[in-house]
């Protein structure tokens, strides 16, 4: 008895979770089917789900017309960039802060999130000042800094959570066996410490990719990542839909499955720590 | 434990890290607060000397003002109250026994890892259209006259979408603060007697206000600073225009360095106001 119950409410658990949750992903589920659509059937009047001819022709002209691959490399080379060299950054500063703490460490590790509250608007200006100064405005390099910069700060606080979960203990034990520092931190700490710095290199990337002020602000032709490729679509000529699903489709779906994969460490990253 | 040495290789260490910041919080920052001091217009004749409080007085008292930071307030305020109080309720539901639980979870979370840009054009296009949009669509079906979303109902119309952004993250943290919620109290106090909806509220509540007011200040953090939504939308026109906005366009657009600059230390005090009540229960978190 109490099992047909549970069962019962089993099902329809489910029955509303599933209905809730198809509402919240319509939106990409109907840009994804757009984009196989010709451009008459995207706006056709009642719309069709299922029932259109398929056709990969809009993806054909995205790429042919709007030299996606550009935008796409320019994305990836920021985005990875950024990623890279901030992890390059952060993980020794966030080794000593966990490992060798001081009675400034939480003082510091707090200051280096407070440099993540300051509004991008704030210093929009010194920064594309300095940029056409230092002749960066329009270039990878220039935003491959910005985008290392601002994502540094959760680069850190995430490794640093990682890092303390490893047990001190090892790395005393290699000390006392006459392991330098060089190969406590080849040989034990980086074997043990490769899942937190996968995840933090997955939920930065993705930050990175979809960063939206500074990308579209700093650059012009040709630096310009998806953000802003997606961006040029808003003053559209003629019937566009189902291009512009396809283009958005070909910007969000690398990411969406990065973050089907990073959705665990998305809490504690984004949360600093403070909900596990 | 540590030695003299591990802590001067400590402290080289965290060098490049602190030194980076140090400069990135630094220089533009210090940068901003010289400029808003002067009367600066690099497209009209450049930097026409320094202005004292000037700037300050006429950003706070241009017109345009007052309703950017009531549009800032009414769209964070907005985003807030729809995402917290959907996403208790979704990650209540999610928590439930049911089939298929990890695919539900990954089609809850999807929205958050879609670019500012492209959820922006496609709610614009596809669904806010009023004449070829998905909901022009059905209000026609009903013989309803369609609605010009982005026009007259702009603010509704972007708390939607910002809101379709967050609520995964609201739902994903609050999932997590619940997963976390001890089971053997629940059934203690339902053996005591305690009713569903008793048990609701003097236990899960009081247990998920730590992660509401985490997912509060941190969306506060990140919706005080949207940007690409606005801009892709409605470009600030129709009531839509926000603290960060008016401050882009007085900086970039109508290229009024000193006043724009003058904004970002508004702006910069505001975020400051809301970082430190995070930073204290991080900090705190940071003890236990």
């Amino acid at each position: 008895m109490a099992r047909a119950v549970n069962t019962q409410r089993k099902a329809i658990n489910t029955a509303a979770a599933w209905t809730v949750a198809l509402l919240i992903f319509f939106p990409i589920l109907w840009t994804i089917l757009t984009s196989f659509k010709t451009e008459a059937q995207a706006i056709s009047d009642p719309p069709v789900f299922f029932a259109f001819d398929w056709t990969l022709e809009n993806y054909g002209v995205v790429l042919e017309r709007s030299n996606y691959s550009r935008f796409l490399w320019n994305s990836i080379i920021i985005a990875g960039g950024s990623t890279i060299l901030g992890i390059l950054i952060a993980v020794p500063a966030a080794w000593s802060m966990a490992f060798v703490p001081s009675k400034r460490t939480k003082d510091i590790l707090l200051w280096m999130l407070s440099t993540k509250m300051l509004p991008a608007v704030g210093v929009l200006y010194p920064i594309y000042l300095l940029f056409i100064k230092l002749g960066l405005l329009d270039s990878r390099t220039g935003l491959v800094i910005v985008l290392m910069l601002m994502n540094l700060p959760i680069i850190v606080w995430m490794l640093y959570t990682y890092f303390k979960e490893i047990p001190g203990e090892i790395l005393e034990a290699a000390r006392m066996d006459g392991a330098s520092l060089k190969e406590e931190i080849v040989h034990i700490l980086t074997p043990m410490a490769i899942p937190g710095i996968a995840s933090t290199l997955l939920l930065n990337f993705i930050l990175a990719w979809n960063e939206a002020f500074w990308t579209l602000n700093l650059t012009a032709a040709k630096a310009a990542p998806l953000t802003a490729f997606i961006a040029s679509y808003s003053s559209p000529e003629g019937l566009f839909y189902a291009k512009l699903s396809a283009a958005s489709t070909m910007a969000i779906a690398p990411i969406l499955v990065l973050g089907w994969f990073s959705q665990k460490q998305l809490v504690s990253g984004l949360t600093f720590g403070a909900v596990k | 434990m540590a030695t003299q040495h591990s802590r001067s290789a400590a402290r080289i260490m965290m060098a490049p890290a602190v030194i980076l910041l140090l400069g990135w919080m630094l220089v533009p920052l210090s940068m901003t607060l010289y400029f808003s001091f002067k009367k600066f217009l690099p497209l009209r004749g450049g930097d026409l000397g320094w202005v004292g409080f000037e700037n300050y007085v006429r950003f706070v008292t241009s017109s345009a003002f007052w309703p950017s930071v009531v549009t800032t307030l009414v769209i964070v305020g907005g985003v807030l109250l729809i995402t917290v109080f959907l996403g208790v309720l979704l990650a209540i539901l999610l928590n439930q026994p049911m089939w298929g639980q990890g695919i539900v979870r990954i089609l809850v979370i999807s929205p958050f890892f879609v670019m500012p840009t492209v959820s922006a054009l496609v709610w614009k296009n596809m669904f806010m259209d009023p004449v070829n949009g998905l909901f022009a669509h059905l209000w026609k079906a009903f013989g309803a006259t369609p609605v010009e979303w982005l026009s007259d109902v702009s603010m509704g119309s972007i708390i939607m979408i910002v809101s379709w952004q967050w609520l995964p993250f609201a739902t994903l943290i609050l999932l997590t603060a619940i997963q976390s919620l001890d089971r053997e109290q629940l059934e203690a106090a339902e053996m005591d007697g305690a009713q569903p909806l008793q048990r609701f509220a003097f236990i899960t509540v009081p247990h998920l206000s730590r992660a509401v007011t985490i997912v509060i200040l941190i969306q506060t953090i990140f919706l005080l600073a949207i940007f690409a939504e606005i801009f892709v939308t409605t470009g600030g026109a129709f009531g839509t225009r926000t603290l960060t906005y008016l401050i882009y366009q007085r900086v970039l657009e109508s290229q009024n360095v000193g006043l724009g600059s003058a904004g970002g230390v508004y702006a910069i005090i505001l975020a400051n106001i809301i970082a430190i009540f995070l930073m204290r229960i991080v900090g705190k978190n940071l003890d236990a």
